[in-house]
């Protein structure tokens, strides 16, 4: 692949680095020092460094992305359609269907059942929004979110339309939004990257999550998303071997340095000093990183709050509290992933236990926040690739049905950073299967998350291959309603 | 890449003032931070410094058309549908035409820049009449403006995009310093290199010279036998004789197959989300035989492109198509068949595009291309190509297809007799996908903004004629016709490509630095002649794919010391002038493939089904559907944990995290160009990988059995690992650090017993565990140096 000026990222022409001489210092002076091309006159733009700076004034400084996995319901969640449960067994009117496109799993379906939710809803707050009986904890925080219920998006199979979510494509090796932001803003903290995954697994129908949705795509690899693990090494290969403690490496450490730095005045390569840093760097993330993913030390009312899963390390719980340690800290971008919400049939049987894994945590990280005082400058977003169709898939019975999935609507709700708290955003028709209202087009939610941490989706851009890149592609609207 | 990002935020002003002292502390000591903050100084200063001049003769092509690609031709180019005001400045015609609105006011009026709107306009002050407008974002900067200035006033004259000219005999150029001269390539770099004041270095020493040749040819570091061999061999035939060999190695044609397995997105897995088994690896050990065989290009080509129609084909040449079915394929339940199945034909046209024409056909499958001469029309009629296998979105279930129809299946009697080169370990049944054409299958259709369900104009198969015209009636109309196409003597790109790319793999970069991109958006050629005299070369002498590596590395500018002065790194930081040799770290499966060479565990076995070995537990765990054979990673044991990095699995969704790490390909999609970065993640590999620490263990055993004393054991491993002898001060550093390391195990032999049990690899008997702890020690630390990974 292409990364045109990646190779020095800093390698900025004299024009652009002035111009951010006027907007921030640090960057450059940091920069400079490692990459002394930074100098050199290209004749293009400086693109490709992070640029370390933002377009303009925010509240965000940083992310949390509570990714549900597989496509939660919206019509169980958060989006109350009664007229579903009146309409019980009949056929979704052709009219509404709209030659909507089906996926292979339906498409061979003579009828199409309508079905309403089979746990009851009911309207929480002083914004008295709906949710559903099986999100009692977000139920209590309805007044600090924004649900938005008419997130609508293209694909409508699980690998395009999570890749889409995550790196505004459907194919294609693109930056994911962690990378980009990484990207635009860098890291707050010098011993943590900027963008992190945590990953778990819900006891529901799972579909495969993988390393491309936290691509550093065409960038810089510094600004891939670095997964964390549950087992031994938080990061890979983070721990030193047996037998060799932090006084031990910190010695072997000042060999190597000094090796290198006769190879620096052998050949008077400045890469070799940016290898010396790079190994001091490591050093202070074997001790920084396990201090941050310790969670045996948080005082029992924070444990209380997540729940005891929150001491089970990998479990959605444990990565929740993970995710506001590693935030607070200043990591720009953490992204999580809960699978196992793809509930083609057994819907009954399995969205209760998937809801009961997630619901107080995600409750539990937004309060958390908000007591802390980071609520402000933390962006907290919940919800799947896209929703699930108002029809039965498969056998409907009185107890039990599945959902397809639906492209043309679905629920997501965010939090803090700027946006407008206890609003509803948007609405369905009363089949739950059409837009009436504010539509918010997965574009539009990448535009105004950049936008609420300062960025402009049409500014932040890289040139790759002869086109420069963005991750809204040529798309995407502010949603300004829910922006407070 | 020099960069540590993890703290490149606006936050660590911190960080700033402690990095600013150590500037100051360190420019006492280094020359180069001296000059940053000269630099930095002076820059502040004198904002207008450093514009380079403006040429006499200012040129089209290496001047004019990169300013207008990039900034005008998005709204005044190709793409007919995104025009605005009917004007186009990518065509003299266009650009001289009268305005849309002002019948007597034209965009270039030749010879008078005041007269004419294009100069009006990007020189207004106007917010409102500038161009580019703001709403592009973009600016054109005062040296774009003076320079489109005298173009117009000398004439505003138009050429055609070099790379669309086919190339021309050139005479290598005359050089002042003749006696430098080894070949043809010197001249030209020579040239060059004297034009701007350089001077080549000296003759790189012979330690450094042979690790950088036998990683260039092999993969793989010397050992100490040859390092010896060549080292005293004092005649002047030494170096050539020593190219020689190594060419004839059979580790040649697996070096040469990495970076083309890069190209050909190879990979042991389908991709997407369930991402099952599939095998493909008996095509990836044809590849590796083509190339020690050394078969000539345009066989290498037409037979990837086309063996299944070839009148003469064979098994061999059919495996060969197995090039154009490595692009991932879904297994998700509930997939539109046809939407993936376009999915696999748009893959195959936009790798034929890179790979074999280094441009970017993907940006015309929704629209005109924006910069280039390929029409959506072209592209679809490129893909017609491709578009007539008999195979499906989706074939069956994960479980069910390790190789989806077409396919072919592969019997122990094509191993034995024709297909010598496969190896092939068990008798289990072998099946992999080919290439084949059902003609009258389907038609081909423009896809409305690529979408494929949104059929437009029929198309049939051709090319887009700005490369070289198509003619169906000589060629036909299927993918042997596309070869043939390619083979074309007149034909611009096929032979400039590849020897670009061959000259990137060995100095880092190629004379077009943006290899996957020869349009007009791509980078122009540090050395235009010297590619279009390697292009014909190449060309002329049968496509010898050997004759070309050799001549690269037989030049003096391949054999120069690396060593960078203050003067150079100056006037050419990137080294675009070769002046000096490129210290470049090694690739990902180098990196390996070093580390067990020489501890002595690689397993030098050639080709087979890909293996596991060591890798963090729960990776491909955590990540999976729950369905197909690669939810769990079942690692290997023996001598398959000791394999070279390119027979590491990969699974698509989970690639190799220490290959990814060190920017390997995820195999996604097509690439021709890999970047080279430095992260902290890079240190946490070399310090804790269990790779590199059994290595270590296991040289150390291998050494503390040995006679020798305990300089000569330091300075063995030394010369193993770095290739060279180590000097005094290295000498001495790592001596006292052994008798350290030999100290602190002793009061902690529990820790030496630990640290010694890392790998599988058996435990030398009766062996004195300190020692081998502490050596073990040391010799890691060798590892870790910058230079053990870098070719210099």
């Amino acid at each position: 692949m292409e990364k045109p000026l990646l190779e020095n990222r800093l390698n900025v022409n004299r024009r652009h680095f002035l111009g951010k001489l006027g907007l921030g210092v640090g960057g450059v002076a940091l920069g400079s020092l490692l990459a002394p091309d930074i100098f050199k006159s290209t004749g293009e733009e400086g693109e490709g460094l992070p640029l370390g700076f933002k377009h303009f004034a925010s509240k965000a400084k940083r992310v949390i992305y509570l990714f549900q996995n597989g496509a939660p319901s919206q019509l169980e969640s958060f989006d109350y359609k009664p007229k579903l449960n009146k309409m019980f067994g009949e056929d979704l009117p052709e009219s509404i269907r709209g030659g909507q496109r089906l996926t292979g799993m339906t498409a061979n379906q003579e009828k199409f059942p309508l079905v309403g939710s089979k746990f009851a809803f009911s309207q929480y707050g002083q914004s008295g929004a709906w949710v559903s009986e099986l999100f009692p904890d977000i139920a209590k925080i309805v007044d600090d979110i924004c649900v938005i219920k008419t997130m609508h998006t293209e694909a409508i199979n699980h690998d395009p339309a999570l890749t889409f979510m995550q790196t505004g494509a459907q194919v294609g090796n693109r930056p994911s939004m962690g990378a980009w932001l990484s990207y635009g803003l860098g890291s707050e903290n010098k011993n943590l990257p900027a963008f992190c995954v945590l990953l778990s697994r819900g006891r529901g129908n799972g579909q495969g999550v993988y390393s491309k949705l936290w691509t550093n795509g065409f960038l810089d690899s510094i600004h891939q998303g670095v997964q964390f693990s549950s087992g031994e090494d938080p990061i890979l290969y983070l721990n030193n071997p047996e037998g060799m403690d932090m006084a031990s490496r910190r010695k072997m450490l000042d060999h190597l340095a000094s090796l290198n730095e006769m190879g620096y005045r052998e050949f008077g390569d400045p890469e070799i000093h940016a290898k010396i840093k790079q190994y001091e760097m490591a050093y202070r993330m074997q001790t920084a990183v396990p201090e941050i993913t310790d969670l045996s030390k948080e005082p029992d009312h924070i444990i209380k709050m997540y729940g005891p899963d929150c001491l089970v390390p990998g479990t959605y719980a444990a990565n929740c509290l993970l995710a506001r340690k590693l935030s607070e800290s200043g990591v720009r971008f953490v992204q999580l992933y809960h699978q196992g919400w793809d509930q083609h049939g057994n819907l009954v049987g399995e969205m209760p236990m998937q809801a009961q894994d997630v619901d107080r945590a995600s409750a539990a990280l937004v309060t958390d926040l908000k007591q802390r005082g980071l609520l402000d400058e933390t962006l907290v977003i919940w919800g799947g690739e896209f929703g699930r169709t108002n029809y039965c898939q498969g056998k409907l019975t009185k107890e039990n049905y599945g959902r397809d999935h639906h492209p043309r609507c679905y629920s997501l709700w965010m939090a803090g950073g700027g946006i407008k708290a206890g609003i509803t955003y948007g609405k369905t028709d009363e089949f739950g299967y059409n837009i009436v209202e504010d539509p918010v087009h997965v574009h539009d939610l990448h535009a105004t998350i950049l936008h609420l941490i300062g960025l402009n989706h049409e500014k932040l851009t890289f040139k790759h291959l002869g086109r420069r890149f963005r991750l809204t592609d040529v798309h995407g609207k502010l949603v300004k309603g829910i922006i407070a | 890449m020099a960069l540590l990002h993890l703290f490149c935020g606006n936050g660590s002003l911190e960080m700033l003032q402690s990095m600013k002292v150590n500037i100051k502390r360190r420019s006492l000591y280094f020359g180069i931070s001296t000059l940053l903050i000269a630099a930095i100084f002076f820059t502040q200063c004198q904002p207008s410094a450093g514009v380079a001049d403006i040429p006499d003769k200012v040129d089209f092509n290496f001047h004019i058309r990169p300013i207008l690609s990039d900034k005008c031709f998005a709204c005044h180019g190709p793409d007919a549908n995104q025009r605005k005001e009917e004007l186009r400045l990518d065509t003299r015609e266009g650009a001289l035409a009268a305005l849309k609105d002002y019948h007597n006011r034209y965009a270039i009026v030749p010879g008078k820049a005041e007269d004419s709107e294009v100069y009006i306009r990007i020189s207004s002050a106007d917010t409102t009449q500038v161009m580019p407008p703001a709403s592009s974002n973009m600016k054109l900067s005062d040296r774009e403006i003076k320079l489109i200035k005298k173009w117009i006033d000398q004439g505003a004259e138009y050429k055609p995009h070099w790379s669309f000219v086919a190339p021309q005999p050139v005479t290598p150029p005359a050089v002042k310093n003749e006696s430098w001269i080894t070949n043809e390539i010197d001249h030209f770099m020579l040239a060059k290199m004297e034009e701007t004041g350089l001077s080549p270095n000296q003759r790189a020493d012979k330690y450094h010279l042979l690790k950088r040749v036998s990683f260039d040819l092999l993969g793989l570091p010397p050992s100490l036998e040859l390092q010896e061999r060549f080292i005293n061999d004092t005649s002047p035939e030494a170096y050539e004789k020593l190219v020689d060999e190594l060419l004839t190695s059979p580790h040649y044609g697996e070096k040469m197959a990495i970076h083309w397995l890069d190209v050909a997105r190879y990979a042991d897995s389908h991709g997407y989300q369930d991402d099952g088994l599939r095998t493909m690896w008996p095509w990836r050990d044809w590849v590796i035989h083509a190339f020690n065989q050394n078969y000539p290009y345009d066989q290498f080509l037409t037979w990837q492109l086309a063996g299944d129609l070839l009148p003469d084909k064979t098994k061999e040449t059919i495996l060969a198509t197995g090039f154009n079915r490595n692009h991932k394929i879904t297994q998700e339940g509930g997939v539109i068949d046809e939407e993936y199945r376009i999915e696999y034909v748009t893959d195959r046209t936009n790798t034929f595009g890179k790979a074999f024409l280094g441009l970017t056909f993907e940006c015309a499958k929704c629209h005109d291309h924006k910069y280039d001469p390929i029409s959506q029309k072209d592209y679809f009629s490129t893909f017609a190509f491709f578009n007539h296998v008999p195979e499906k979105g989706i074939f069956g279930t994960i479980d069910a297809s390790f190789a989806d129809p077409p396919n072919m299946q592969i019997t122990e009697e094509d191993i034995k007799n024709l297909l010598t080169f496969i190896n092939k370990k068990d008798t289990t049944k072998l099946e992999v996908m080919v290439m084949k054409d059902s003609m009258g299958l389907r038609n081909t259709h423009i896809l409305t903004r690529g979408n494929y369900d949104a059929k437009a104009e029929e198309v049939y198969a051709d090319t887009p004629e700005a490369i070289l015209k198509y003619d169906t009636t000589k060629l036909g109309n299927n993918r042997l016709g596309l070869t043939r196409w390619l083979l074309d003597p007149a034909h611009p790109l096929t032979s400039r490509v590849f020897v670009n790319r061959i000259w990137q793999e060995i100095f880092g970069r190629g004379i077009v630095k943006t290899a996957g991109d020869f349009g007009m958006q791509g980078d122009l050629p540090s050395h235009p002649e010297l590619l279009d005299w390697l292009a014909l070369d190449f060309m002329n002498n049968g496509w010898d794919i050997k004759r070309l590596v050799k001549k690269i590395v037989m030049s003096s500018t391949y054999t120069q010391s690396s060593e960078i002065n203050k003067k150079k790194l100056e006037k050419d930081p990137e080294n675009i002038y070769l002046s000096r040799a490129n210290r470049t770290r090694l690739g990902a499966e180098m990196v390996r493939d070093h580390v067990l060479t020489s501890s002595g565990l690689l397993n030098p076995e050639i080709g087979g089904p890909s293996v596991k070995p060591y890798q963090p537990e729960g990776i491909w765990e955590s990540s999976t559907s729950g369905r197909g054979l690669l939810q769990t990673y079942i690692q290997d044991h023996g001598d398959d944990l000791y394999r070279r990095g390119m027979y590491t699995f990969i699974k698509r969704t989970v690639p190799p995290p220490m290959m990814l790490m060190y920017d390997a390909s995820n195999r996604d999609q097509c690439e021709v160009r890999r970047l080279t970065t430095n992260t902290p993640l890079q240190a946490l590999v070399m310090l804790n990988d269990p790779t590199v620490l059994e290595a270590s263990r296991v040289l150390s055993e291998k050494l503390v059995v040995t006679p020798l004393s305990v300089e000569e054991k330091v300075e063995k491993a030394f010369r193993l690992i770095l290739c060279r002898q180590p000097n005094e001060k290295e000498k001495v550093l790592l001596t006292t650090y052994f008798q350290d390391e030999l100290e602190r195990f002793a009061r902690h032999p529990e820790e030496a017993g630990k640290f010694i049990t890392i790998g599988e690899f058996p435990k030398q008997e009766a062996e004195d565990d300190i020692e081998v702890a502490a050596l073990m020690q040391v010799i890691h630390t060798i590892y870790n140096m910058e230079e053990a990974i870098t070719k210099s």
